[in-house]
């Protein structure tokens, strides 16, 4: 336990140093936000909620994918070396996906609060609770099915293009319950009708967490 | 001896002759909609069952791998998930032709449809996957750990996600499953040895590749030992 929570620190460190990419991260949401409040400009109010909320999952899925991809490759390779020499691999994958969990965390409400900001919220009745629910399940499971992809991508050559081939269809399934779920809150329905997904997006969490675990190990080692 | 070993392949040879003569020439009960088109339960459905048992075997293939190491896993895993992506193409072709009849559209916007279009997509993703390494040990290493991971997700994406919404296939959103009404005790006896045949197929051509790659695989390694002599004399 003590391990992650060292490893996670160094994590922090390691963005702090490296500032321009957190930096160049939040400036990324925040301009993709927005792009599309100019793309729509005049016809800003004619937005349906429907548009709204599947514009606001476009937007986070590609600051997920842009902010997770570096996760392996501002490391050197003479740097794993030597964490695999200390600690189980386990608590590496484990602490990286606690870190992009929170960093998604931010960046997710950072583009949220800038989101609404300048869009505006569809419809009065909107289930501000369930929202953030559904935001925090989803920094979960992009954390941890992104991850590993990352891991993957990193090991190949061009890795940028081929971490979004690869984790586009294995986060879709994601997407598309958490943009129900979204939609459910945003229409203010009872909560009662999204419970069949939140246990899905529950179970996808779950699956691509101990997935991430089981197989980090066996990346690791190439 | 060869009686023994192959009598599988006799086996899906005769279940798909079975199958084929009595899909067209049996009597099948006649719905409104449908029609004649009902005969295509037996393509269309058993389809999508091997390629889900191929990708399944081609997942237990890439778990040998990461465990014992050898590359033979390898080739046969990828060579599964090769037959299983034309399993999901020709299941896509049976199935748009059917819906264009049926449904009106070749390509309706449905669950089911979207779901596993999406996961070909995973899969040909893979296949780029192992097309940019260069080192044969390290491409069947995180190839098969993409594979996993890739099946893993293609299952609820598949078996659950089309059920918690409408969808015009049988089985799913309210509608009754096929068992229930449309489909009598004389389908089901040409139905589930279609499954048995299609799933002997497919391994039958998974293992003529698997054979065709090892055989090129020694090519390579007899061809790596010889050229150092051909150049010389060159």
């Amino acid at each position: 336990m003590q391990q992650i929570r060292v490893l996670i620190g160094k994590e922090f460190r390691l963005e702090w140093r490296q500032r321009y990419a957190l930096n160049g991260m939040l400036l990324y949401i925040v301009s993709t936000v927005f792009v599309c409040f100019l793309s729509f400009s005049l016809r800003r109010n004619q937005l349906t909620p429907m548009v709204w909320n599947t514009l606001f999952w476009i937007i986070l899925l590609f600051t997920a994918i842009n902010a997770i991809a570096k996760s392996f490759v501002q490391e050197r390779s003479g740097r794993l070396l030597y964490y695999y020499t200390l600690i189980s691999p386990q608590k590496i994958i484990l602490s990286k996906i606690l870190y992009n969990t929170l960093l998604m965390l931010v960046l997710a409400g950072l583009g949220f609060t800038i989101y609404t900001l300048v869009m505006g919220v569809p419809g009065q009745d909107m289930d501000m609770p369930l929202f953030i629910v559904n935001l925090l399940l989803g920094a979960v499971g992009f954390a941890a099915s992104l991850t590993l992809v990352a891991g993957i991508a990193s090991k190949a050559e061009n890795s940028a293009t081929l971490m979004a081939v690869l984790s586009f269809p294995v986060v879709l399934p994601l997407l598309l319950m958490l943009i129900r779920v979204s939609k459910n809150a945003l229409d203010g329905l009872d909560r009662s009708v999204s419970l069949d997904e939140i246990g899905t997006l529950l179970a996808i969490d779950a699956i691509v967490l101990v997935l991430s675990i089981l197989l980090f190990p066996y990346l690791w080692r190439s | 001896m060869t009686m023994k070993k192959n009598w599988w392949k006799a086996l899906a040879v005769v279940i798909m002759t079975y199958v084929i003569w009595v899909g067209i020439m049996g009597k099948v009960p006649r719905q409104p909609i449908l029609n004649e088109s009902i005969r295509n339960v037996y393509f269309h459905v058993p389809l999508w069952f091997s390629m889900v048992i191929l990708m399944l075997t081609s997942m237990i293939f890439s778990i040998r791998y990461l465990r014992k190491g050898r590359l033979d896993d390898d080739h046969v895993s990828v060579e599964f998930a090769n037959t299983a992506i034309l399993y999901g193409i020709l299941g896509c072709a049976t199935g748009s032709l059917w819906a264009s009849i049926t449904w009106g559209d070749p390509w309706p916007n449905d669950p089911k449809l979207n779901s596993v279009a999406v996961g070909m997509l995973m899969y040909f993703a893979y296949l780029i996957l192992r097309n940019s390494f260069d080192d044969e040990l390290r491409r069947a290493r995180i190839s098969a750990i993409y594979n996993i991971f890739a099946f893993a997700v293609f299952v609820p994406l598949i078996f659950i996600l089309p059920r918690l919404t409408d969808s015009l296939h049988p089985g799913n959103g309210g509608n009754p499953a096929f068992g229930k009404y449309d489909m009598d005790n004389g389908m089901r006896m040409v139905l589930y040895p279609a499954v048995i045949g299609m799933t002997l197929l497919g391994v039958w051509m998974t293992q003529l590749r698997v054979r065709l790659r090892r055989l090129r695989d020694h090519l390579d390694n007899v061809n790596d030992t010889l050229p150092k002599a051909h150049s010389t004399a060159e």
